[in-house]
């Protein structure tokens, strides 16, 4: 499989990363390097295998669903290149 | 006094215990020679006053005889763990100037037994490289040259030769330790970003089992393949970093609960009797004569030691290298959705939230991220999910089951190549295909698929005077065998030493 230009650009769109129209070009070139790469596993028969879901078989820890940790919003947000009043801020999303 | 900065780990605690010198002279030793090595590129931030500060801490501790594990020895650590109050990038502009609130578990455990910080270590973008090329801080320089290359000399006469890569994601890691810039240091492997560098630099590097140290607070990147791991001067100086770095945490619920077992008395003990599977699969097309010359060495010695050489087949190796850009892409497109100018990091503005989603991180990340992400969206995507996805762990399920069957025979460890080749010039590679670099990943990748334990160690040099190194992959959490063949291996070759140091 390989994939044309209005693909490279859904996919683009999907990964939420903005590509210029001039460079539609070489980034389906390289996809297409890379999934011609992956072409061979068709030739694996992989007929009754199970998919792994998990590399060492272990069995999941629980907690207690219980509240551990909080009460450190100005912590949290510290990072954030936009905050007030310890929330994120963000562009408007509802019209 | 001899220069501090070339004993090994274990030389230096043991130097410290007899207060031959002192934490706070071993800490300046290094600080000096990390400034003297900035042309290396392989630190991306250093952090001399915090290091002097634990060192004087240490020697407080030496002198009232609660010497940690690790006490008052100085380490690098790869930029992908997060340091509490101490900048942490993954070397990816998308993360900008982020201080975390937090320390990884891995390096907490570090700083528990006493150990020094020196700063922090350049990595591929998101450790997604071979090359150490990706970053955003641009490549590390390899200590090594090529015989007759005096690339890096400055202004006298005329230069040979071009610098070469370090190997990566972790070729800061791995640069730093081979140019005696730290004494030891972190550094983490999806698909061989450990064992790659370690053998391009002439280093030692072990990637545990999956679940052996904790992920919490390291920067993701495929979650069920990424596990941190220690690289050193000496096989020896990797049981002792395993040994701290390694154990159960609650914040991670894929790290193991099971105990850690003393790794630095499993190096030295005998090897005799020892079933050592030598994988036909490996001797692929084009192999080097160079490398397989190594790779008969590497037998030899080991037989020489006791170890007994059985021919193994472990038939899906070649799908193993397709499977990972299979599923490492699929887990970094959902990992690093994360980095969407909200809550840290770069944010480039829009007209609406998803333009400005879209332009910072067309602005933030390199362009192989951007390509992994975007073959993770496409593999992940409807339609395609069961042709790559859902066929890749299939063939992961395989891949493991060949090193099961292996094992089930009475196999104790796997010896392969670490590496295709010795290290290559910087820009030599992958600039019109991407596969090209991702080739070198082809004899370590199979181990992260199968979730194992795998070291690299230095065996020899080539034509051109550049380290190689041999691997091991041993059974799951049996790292303690790979210590004691890796000790083997590098006892017969000896320690490959830089002549110059050009650098400074």
């Amino acid at each position: 499989m390989s994939v044309d230009a209005a693909t490279v650009k859904r996919v683009a769109h999907l990964s939420r990363i903005a590509v210029e129209d001039a460079d539609v070009a070489k980034l389906q070139g390289e996809l297409n390097a890379i999934l011609g790469f992956v072409e061979q596993l068709n030739e694996v028969d992989v007929a009754g295998v199970e998919p792994m879901t998990s590399v060492t078989p272990m069995a999941m820890k629980k907690r207690q669903d219980v509240v551990n940790d909080g009460e450190i919003a100005k912590t949290i947000v510290a990072n954030a290149p936009a905050s007030e009043d310890d929330y994120f801020m963000v562009p408007k999303v509802i019209e | 006094m001899t220069d501090l900065t070339h004993l090994t780990l274990t030389e230096a605690r043991d130097g410290l215990k007899a207060k031959s010198f002192s934490a706070t002279e071993l800490a300046k030793a290094h600080v000096a020679a990390v400034e003297q090595a900035r042309a290396l590129n392989a630190y991306v931030l250093e952090t001399p006053e915090q290091a002097l500060k634990q060192a004087a801490a240490s020697d407080a501790r030496l002198a009232k005889g609660e010497a940690g594990p690790l006490e008052g020895l100085p380490l690098g650590i790869k930029d992908l763990f997060a340091t509490q109050g101490v900048r942490t990038t993954a070397c990816s502009k998308i993360l900008g100037n982020f201080v975390p609130a937090y320390e990884s578990t891995v390096s907490s455990q570090l700083w528990r037994d006493g150990a020094v910080m020196l700063g922090k270590l350049n990595n591929d973008e998101f450790a997604m490289g071979s090359s150490n090329e990706t970053s955003a801080f641009g490549p590390v320089v390899n200590p090594w040259r090529r015989e007759g290359s005096n690339v890096g000399a400055g202004a006298a006469g005329s230069v040979e030769g071009n610098h070469l890569v370090p190997g990566g994601s972790s070729g800061g890691s791995a640069a730093a330790v081979a140019a005696h810039l730290c004494l030891a240091a972190t550094a983490t492997d999806t698909g061989g970003s450990i064992r790659q560098p370690a053998a391009f630099t002439g280093t030692v590097g072990i990637k545990p089992t999956y679940g052996r140290c904790s992920r919490w607070g390291i920067v993701a990147f495929a979650s069920s393949l990424d596990q941190a791991g220690p690289i050193g001067k000496t096989v020896r100086d990797c049981a002792v970093m395993l040994r701290s770095m390694a154990g159960h945490d609650p914040k991670d619920t894929t790290s193991v609960d099971q105990p850690v077992p003393d790794y630095e008395a499993s190096v030295g003990r005998s090897v005799k009797g020892m079933k050592i599977g030598i994988p036909k699969e490996y001797r692929i097309d084009g192999i080097s004569p160079e490398i397989e010359a190594l790779w008969q060495q590497g037998i030899a010695w080991l037989k020489a030691a006791g170890a007994e050489i059985v021919e193994i087949s472990l038939p899906h190796t070649k799908y193993a290298l397709p499977a990972y850009y299979i599923v490492a892409p699929a887990e970094a497109s959902s990992n690093l959705a994360r980095y969407d100018g909200v809550r840290y990091g770069l944010r480039e503005p829009g007209r609406d939230i998803v333009e400005m989603y879209e332009k910072t991180r067309a602005a933030g990340f390199g362009a192989e991220v951007k390509r992994r992400i975007m073959i993770g969206t496409y593999v992940l995507s409807s339609g395609y999910y069961d042709a790559y996805y859902l066929r890749a762990q299939k063939v992961r399920t395989l891949i493991k089951r060949d090193f099961e069957e292996a094992y089930a025979s009475g196999i104790d460890a796997v010896l392969t190549p670490a590496t295709p080749s010795a290290a290559f010039g910087i820009g030599e590679k992958g600039s019109a295909d991407p596969v090209e670099m991702y080739l070198n990943d082809i004899f370590t990748v199979t181990v992260n698929m199968a979730g194992l334990p795998g070291i690299a160690v230095p065996a020899g040099l080539d034509s051109q005077g550049l380290p190689l190194g041999l691997q091991l992959i041993g059974r799951p959490f049996d790292e303690e065998t790979l210590f004691s063949l890796g000790e083997v291996i590098e006892q017969a070759a000896g320690r490959l030493a830089i002549g110059e140091r050009w650098w400074a």
